[in-house]
């Protein structure tokens, strides 16, 4: 069990928070002009990574804020924390 | 003639205090400090179980946690029995009644002996080999084998005891108070540092602090005296907590740790009531030093099995710490200098030695010098070939060993002898350190495992990280420890080592011996029965991995995880196969590392605590009138109300006629209540719903669907308009929170340009609805000053209103289609204002129902519950329920998702009526529904979502997804049961005043 760094509340056990899935995937702004297969792009296809993996987390059990992690899923060391709307950390 | 096996008192045991205890129905006595192993030593009692497969006599191996043989069921009452317990670490206490496991009818004649008999029968794989041909028998197999497998019986009653978690956050935690892990501890907590130190024994100070030698000193005083100083220094630092009896379990990433402290198992149990007996300890530590200590290895040969044989360092620890001798002639044999310690400590406590056979041929250490002094003889260059005695060992024999260990050579010498003390060198116990995610790395001088590389900020000093020795410990411990806490000077930096010990070991994986491997019994796992034989078979058939060659001979499968025998299996793996040690790894170390009560993993989470529920404010009412209830997500929901012994069919049967012939109160404060307020507040509603909600007038009520972004139904509900931009959303009573959470995922990432803000006030209000013909007369009476007509209170809409002096919103809405209203008010007036209802309604038979009459009511109208109606595959198309999706509408959630090619199929499950040929016959829900019996296979169209006999329309009634069944109208299908079939017509869903009449009846 890892301990996430919320960006609203500080340092919370992990059982506080629910993942979110990969960070970064916008909704579509008029996702009636595009194909099945576009929205389907949109809808279900997801990363699986071993390694870097940007994603989305909410501080279910304390503020109820969504926010970024970047986390190495092989090993859950998390390298960075960042509020929505805010850049992915380059590095 | 009895045997005296109590030796020169030991500091550790209190002769003074008497204990008597029982173990296989007969008597004993040992003494305050003595595990019930050290007691049954005293009593020269090593038989104590049977191996697992070939039911071999079995013995007293360890004195520590690392136990395969003698794991015992304690107690006899059936709620606090208590299997696999290891007899080396439970102390005795007054009353103590323990017993051997896996033996019938006793642990002296046990039938299932005749294993050992039929061993040539029973190789590795053996399970896996017989017992799958011809498939069909597998039942017949499974009976006996089932009986056959297993230790020990489980308690048939509820655990009496108490259980708690307890949360620990500290700066350093230290895991082992043996020498390493005090020296770490002081340095920590007096360098400021909050401070844990834990340990699984009832004592500090590990294995030194029965050291008693000249031949290792600290400071020019003998180890144990000066490690005792240590710890009574270190007892009085104040940001040092010391937990004895603490075993830690598991350790996982983020320096987060699981450990078992052990509060009553060693006081009598009539002692133990109203006490906390197991505390599972959850420590989350910034920084964790890991002083685990090692295990000793014993040393593979033919019959090496046998009750009399130990570690030898296990007698030592016996002679040392218990002040007993495990045999009156000892033999010990090793392959390194330990055996030697052991030698010197039994000579001192005037414990006899008949020999050492050590497979070394030169050595010259002090050790070995010391010993020799005192006339022991030893054989060097020797290896023991085989054992004797059925139920004790009383011989053994020894050859001399070949220049390259492969061979023996000579003639065979005996030894008569009642104990034999083995050493095969030491392992570092990392179990702790690779759960957390470190990498090990091999260290072929001695062939040990030893850390490598770290996961989190961690460190491991002492002989777990392969610095066995005093000299080792002084010169890496004090350096690793400055560097690991950052500090400039720290004790300890110049202690004065004298240590005899060398470290020269002759490493024989499997050792040889004069008959064929095939004829003998060298065990590498004792408590599964697994031998070198049977590894080495493995191979041969052609498995490879290490993970795969564990699981076909079971080796390091046991309640001891292979503490002992893994490094070995490893070792033979790697000789017959050719590969290196280092390449081939280790299998994985998986928490815990001792077995964990359930009682502790638990806690207080029983009984009434197991789940906790959610009440509503007007449950005591609910219960004073002896409703049943049903659990709907976390809350007790009234479910029936049976009156004068009705069963369930009756009760809901009288409650439905009477909501629809006169008044039914229901308390619906359950569901999910979601106040949304903000500027956009309209449009925020157009996103999330699939109609329009722009135009909905302030006082206007509406029902809305919600989908997630696949299109398919996720909730439902009606929302209100209290002001321009301000709404109150109902959710389904198990949807609540998933939907809030939805509802801000969405408004936080998607669209924070939005002014709107949720707030959850499900528990803020309670809400009694009162339905029927005459809901109105009875609602009037309970808010006189409203004006209920229909002018001033259509349907779907809310009036803001008073009860004497206290604010409420009256919605009129339904979800039965009869005329009714939903009164919401502060929660804690809401059992007033039902009892004012039932109050008003006594004239008009008001009739409180619950949730069967409310699911009853809703499908004669037709209406949908979400999640059983529904799955997540229904769209509200597939619910024929196209009318509530918004044409004009740009984008909602899950628009799109409408047109997908798979959601515009014609074959999609749609939800239909259904109606039984006989009006009397009730379908059961979940039901298959097919149209061709005969084809085969029979191909399932759908099935039964919700299913009543409706007692307003004095007919069977019920809903279901069939395959394309919205063009089936009027078709006839088949609902085919265990022993008959039912015959059904789809039809259309809403079975009772399709026009709506009654709503504003």
């Amino acid at each position: 069990m890892f301990v996430i760094n919320c960006p609203y509340c500080g340092e919370r056990e992990q059982s506080e928070f629910k993942a979110g899935g990969e960070a970064h995937i916008v909704r579509p702004k008029q996702p009636t002009e595009l194909s099945d297969d576009q929205w389907a792009e949109y809808l279900f296809m997801r990363k699986n990574i071993k390694g870097i993996q940007f994603e989305r987390w909410v501080h279910t059990h304390g503020c109820r804020k969504w926010f970024n992690v970047v986390r190495d899923t092989s090993n859950d060391v998390i390298t960075a924390v960042y509020k929505m709307g805010e850049k992915p950390p380059t590095k | 003639m009895k045997k005296k096996l109590r030796v020169k008192t030991s500091k550790f045991i209190d002769e003074t205090y008497k204990i008597s205890f029982r173990f296989n129905g007969k008597t004993y006595y040992g003494y305050k400090g003595d595990t019930l192993a050290s007691a049954l030593l005293a009593n020269d009692v090593h038989l104590v179980g049977r191996s697992f497969k070939y039911h071999r006599p079995r013995g007293i191996m360890t004195a520590g946690s690392e136990e395969p043989n003698a794991i015992v069921q304690l107690h006899k009452n059936t709620s606090r029995t208590e299997p696999n317990v290891r007899a080396t670490e439970i102390e005795i206490y007054e009353g103590l009644e323990a017993s051997s496991q896996n033996c019938w009818p006793s642990v002296n004649f046990d039938i299932g002996g005749i294993n050992n008999f039929l061993s040539p029968l029973l190789p590795a794989g053996f399970y896996y080999k017989t017992f799958m041909w011809p498939a069909s028998f597998w039942e017949k197999y499974e009976y006996f084998i089932r009986k056959s497998a297993g230790l020990g019986k489980s308690p048939t009653e509820p655990d009496p005891d108490i259980y708690e978690h307890k949360y620990i956050h500290c700066d350093v935690l230290v895991v082992g108070a043996g020498i390493s892990g005090i020296m770490a501890a002081k340095t920590a907590a007096k360098n400021g540092f909050k401070t844990l130190l834990v340990d699984e024994k009832p004592y500090l100070g590990g294995s030194t602090i029965y050291q008693n030698s000249e031949q290792f000193k600290i400071n020019n005083q003998i180890s144990s005296s000066w490690l005792e100083k240590e710890i009574n220094e270190i007892k009085k630092i104040k940001n040092l907590e010391i937990k004895i009896r603490t075993s830690v379990a598991a350790y996982h990433g983020y320096n987060f740790l699981l450990a078992r402290e052990n509060l009553t198992d060693h006081i009598p149990l009539e002692q133990r009531n109203n006490k906390t007996r197991h505390r599972l300890l959850k420590i989350r530590a910034k920084k964790v030093i890991t002083a685990t200590g090692s295990l000793e290895r014993p040393l593979i040969f033919d019959n090496n099995d046998r009750p009399g044989i130990l570690l030898s360092s296990a007698i030592e620890r016996y002679a040392n710490l218990y002040g007993v001798a495990c045999g009156e002639k000892n033999v010990l044999f090793t392959n390194n200098d330990s055996a030697y310690e052991t030698a010197i400590s039994l000579y001192q406590k005037g414990i006899n030695i008949e020999a050492i056979i050590d497979n070394r041929e030169e050595t010259d250490s002090k050790l070995i010098k010391e010993t020799e002094k005192n006339n022991i003889k030893v054989y060097k260059g020797y290896t023991v070939v085989d054992t004797y005695g059925y139920k004790r060992i009383n011989k053994v024999s020894i050859m001399q060993l070949s220049k390259d260990g492969q061979k023996t050579i000579g003639s065979k010498i005996s030894i008569s002898c009642d104990c034999l003390g083995i050493s095969g060198g030491w392992t570092p116990a990392v179990h702790l350190f690779t759960q957390s995610g470190g990498k090990l790395k091999f260290r072929n001088e001695d062939h040990v495992f030893i850390p490598n590389i770290y996961s989190s900020d961690q460190i491991s000093i002492g002989s777990c990280n392969g610095d066995f020795t005093l000299d080792e410990i002084s010169s890496t411990v004090p350096k690793t420890l400055k560097e690991f806490l950052n500090l400039k000077k720290i004790d300890y930096e110049d202690l004065e080592i004298k240590s005899s010990f060398n470290k020269s070991k002759r490493n024989i994986w499997l050792l040889p011996s004069d008959k064929i491997i095939g004829k003998t019994k060298p065990f590498v796992d004792y408590q599964n029965d697994a031998t070198a034989k049977d590894i080495k078979l493995a191979l041969r058939e052609g498995f490879r991995s290490i993970e795969h060659v564990k699981r076909y001979t079971t080796t390091g499968m046991g309640t001891d995880q292979g503490k002992l025998g893994n490094m070995h299996a490893l070792g033979i793996i790697s000789e017959t196969a050719g590969s290196k040690m280092g390449e081939l790894g280790t299998t994985t170390f998986r928490p815990p590392y001792t077995p964990l009560t359930f009682g502790t993993i638990v806690g207080r989470n029983v009984g009434e605590y197991f789940d906790v529920f959610r009440k509503t404010p007007i449950h005591g009412w609910h219960v004073e009138n002896k409703a049943e209830f049903e659990n709907v997500g976390q809350w007790k929901r009234a479910w029936y109300y049976p009156k004068n012994g009705e069963n369930m069919h009756d009760a809901v049967q009288r409650e439905s006629k009477a909501a629809r012939d006169s008044a039914g109160i229901l308390d619906a404060s359950t569901l999910g209540k979601i106040d949304i307020q903000g500027t956009d507040a309209s449009e925020f509603l157009n996103r999330v719903y699939t109609n329009a909600w722009s135009k909905l007038a302030i006082g206007k009520c509406r029902y809305g669907l919600m989908l997630n972004e696949d299109g398919m139904v996720y909730d439902d509900g009606v929302t209100t308009r209290l002001d321009e931009n301000h709404y109150i959303m109902t959710t389904t009573t198990g949807g609540a929170a998933t939907v809030l959470g939805k509802l801000e995922d969405y408004l936080q990432t998607e669209w924070p340009e939005l002014d709107v803000y949720l707030t959850s006030v499900t528990d803020h209000y309670a809400t009694v609805s009162v339905c029927g013909p005459n809901s109105k007369k009875i609602v009037s009476q309970v808010i006189p000053d409203l004006d209920f007509s229909d002018e001033n209170f259509p349907h779907m809409s809310f009036k803001n209103a008073k009860i004497g002096s206290i604010k409420c919103r009256v919605m009129r809405i339904s979800f039965t289609g009869e005329h009714s209203y939903e009164i919401n008010i502060q929660a804690n007036f809401g059992k007033s204002v039902w009892e004012k209802c039932m109050e008003a309604g006594k004239e008009f038979n008001i009739t409180p129902y619950g949730t069967e009459t409310m699911h009853l009511l809703r499908a004669e109208k037709g209406f949908i519950i979400v999640g059983q109606d529904t799955d997540a595959t229904m769209t509200p198309i597939d619910l024929q329920m196209d009318w509530i999706v918004s044409k004009k509408k740009y984008d909602f959630i899950g628009k799109r998702s409408l047109y997908r090619s798979d959601t515009i199929r014609e074959d999609r499950k749609q939800l239909v009526g259904l109606l039984t040929e006989n009006p009397d016959e009730v379908l059961e829900e979940g039901a298959q529904i097919v149209a061709d019996i005969k084809k085969s296979p029979v191909e399932m169209l759908g099935h039964v979502t919700s299913s009543y006999y409706s007692p307003n329309l004095k007919k069977s009634i019920a809903l279901g997804v069939v395959r394309g069944g919205k063009n089936m109208m009027g078709q006839k299908l088949i609902i085919p049961m265990e022993n008959k079939q039912i015959n059904v017509t789809v039809a259309d869903p809403v079975f009772f005043d399709k026009e709506n009449k009654r709503l504003n009846a």
